[in-house]
């Protein structure tokens, strides 16, 4: 198998696409780490659900204070222009279309653009947080994730087997291999990495991945190789 | 008119069995943990109240806390978005031994549901869960081609919330992310009752920063120097 993206690669390779002066929200975990790859000369302004928008980075160690955190109730920080709100505020930011993007992860995308990213199933507690709010919100939902589950099963399907998160709502996703963007219910391959053949690539994917005019080369910064 | 109390026993005094009970906070920041507590030690000394309905957005971290009233067996059922946290023993153990209800609501159905039920609004139509396992038995409607779900008010007979500073009269301001939904429980409760890290007279909030006018709030309780959930967790902290 090819060397794959680090995850590091595949949220600088998503922070690529986000506009200057665009309004962002990351989903807990993976994709907070889109938010350390800003373009240079480029600002993105980013939305937390519990209530802050334009935040900055996460303090020292020691520096921390609980009443200023993120969705993933880690510490974050102010920074000139940072705003607070009630949570329905912040649900009108999202459900109201005002967010640009949202970044998520995902258990698997289908060709659709169903997203299933909240429940593995009836085993343990389920929990979804604001991942239904934020997939019919945003104008554009992307994904980022590892092409294929720790197993090897492909998480690019043609029907979600786990619990949807939403209907058709998805529009792009960066994986560990290539960016694919759902158009009219079809897989559209954009980028691939250069190493990886059409048939290699297609053979870890459970739906058809078509190809319309150009398919770019994916080139990630190699120094997040190991990030 | 002055809403001050003089203690967290009074402030927690007329919670009875059954209730429902809206909890201020999302994880640590803005959990009234004084309160709560007062409410564990009133059950731990009479057996009541129990068989409480909550309404937060977590569902407990740790032992102390929305944890610790769980813990102690003075829950029924959790209205949450995300019963997970760093440490959700408590809540896992008791739902996984059908010990204590779920019922799982999307964030932002949750905030607008509470907000409805604060405005008098009985019923919302949103695109969020359409399609999915959360969007089960409920009506669905179209609107210019697209399909919503319609979602009920949320209304509670108490909320136990935590603000920074209050007057007399009630009126609130918060402190950075611990606003989250406090300001919309505190409409949508019969019974709102503030524990304020500073009570002050009226007129020493100027009137542009109040976030929650005193018309939500019926009783407001000093406690200066709170506990930070969070800083109790990271000290093994546990109630009683």
């Amino acid at each position: 198998m090819t060397q794959k993206l680090s995850n590091a690669q595949i949220a600088w390779r998503a922070a690529q696409d986000i506009e200057d002066g665009a309004y962002v929200n990351l989903g807990i975990g993976f994709p907070e780490m889109v938010a350390r790859f800003q373009p240079e000369g480029r600002e993105a302004i980013f939305h937390t659900e519990n209530g802050v928008l334009g935040f900055g980075r996460a303090p020292e160690p020691g520096q921390e204070d609980w009443d200023l955190i993120n969705a993933g109730k880690k510490a974050i920080t102010l920074k000139p222009g940072t705003a607070f709100f009630h949570h329905a505020d912040s649900f009108a930011m999202v459900r109201g279309g005002h967010l640009d993007v949202a970044i998520l992860g995902a258990y698997q995308v289908a060709e659709s653009g169903d997203l299933a990213n909240w429940s593995t199933g009836p085993k343990g507690v389920p929990a979804v947080g604001g991942a239904m709010d934020l997939v019919h919100g945003a104008k554009r939902v992307a994904v980022i994730t590892d092409h294929v589950t720790k197993k090897g099963q492909p998480k690019l399907v043609e029907a979600c087997t786990f619990p949807l998160t939403g209907v058709g709502c998805v529009t792009r996703v960066y994986t560990s291999l290539a960016v694919v963007d759902v158009v009219d219910g079809r897989f559209v391959l954009r980028e691939k990495l250069p190493a990886i053949s059409m048939e290699e690539l297609q053979s870890v994917t459970g739906a058809t991945l078509h190809v319309e005019g150009e398919v770019g080369d994916l080139i990630c910064p190699e120094e997040l190789a190991d990030a | 008119m002055d809403k001050r109390l003089s203690s967290l026993t009074e402030a927690v005094a007329d919670i009875q069995d059954g209730a429902t009970v809206m909890i201020g906070g999302f994880g640590g920041s803005g959990a009234p943990i004084e309160l709560i507590h007062a409410l564990i030690d009133r059950f731990l000394e009479t057996g009541s109240p129990k068989g409480l309905t909550v309404i937060n957005n977590n569902a407990g971290n740790g032992h102390v806390g929305i944890a610790a009233m769980i813990e102690q067996g003075m829950v029924k059922k959790m209205i949450c978005s995300f019963p997970r946290s760093a440490d959700p023993t408590v809540f896992t153990e008791r739902y996984l031994a059908g010990e204590i209800e779920l019922e799982l609501v999307p964030q932002g159905t949750l905030a607008e549901r509470i907000r409805a039920g604060g405005a008098g609004i009985p019923g919302f139509f949103t695109p969020t869960s359409v399609g999915t396992d959360l969007a089960e038995g409920k009506p669905v409607q179209k609107f210019d081609g697209r399909d919503y779900v319609m979602e009920r008010w949320l209304k509670a007979d108490h909320a136990l919330i935590k603000a920074e500073q209050g007057d007399a009269l009630g009126n609130l301001t918060y402190r950075m992310a611990a606003r989250n939904f406090s300001p919309l429980m505190a409409t949508a409760a019969e019974k709102v009752v503030v524990q304020v890290t500073k009570a002050v007279e009226p007129g020493e909030i100027d009137p542009e920063v109040i976030v929650t006018p005193g018309i939500f709030v019926d009783a407001i309780v000093e406690v200066a120097n709170p506990a930070q959930e969070e800083e109790l967790n990271r000290a093994g902290a546990h109630h009683p």
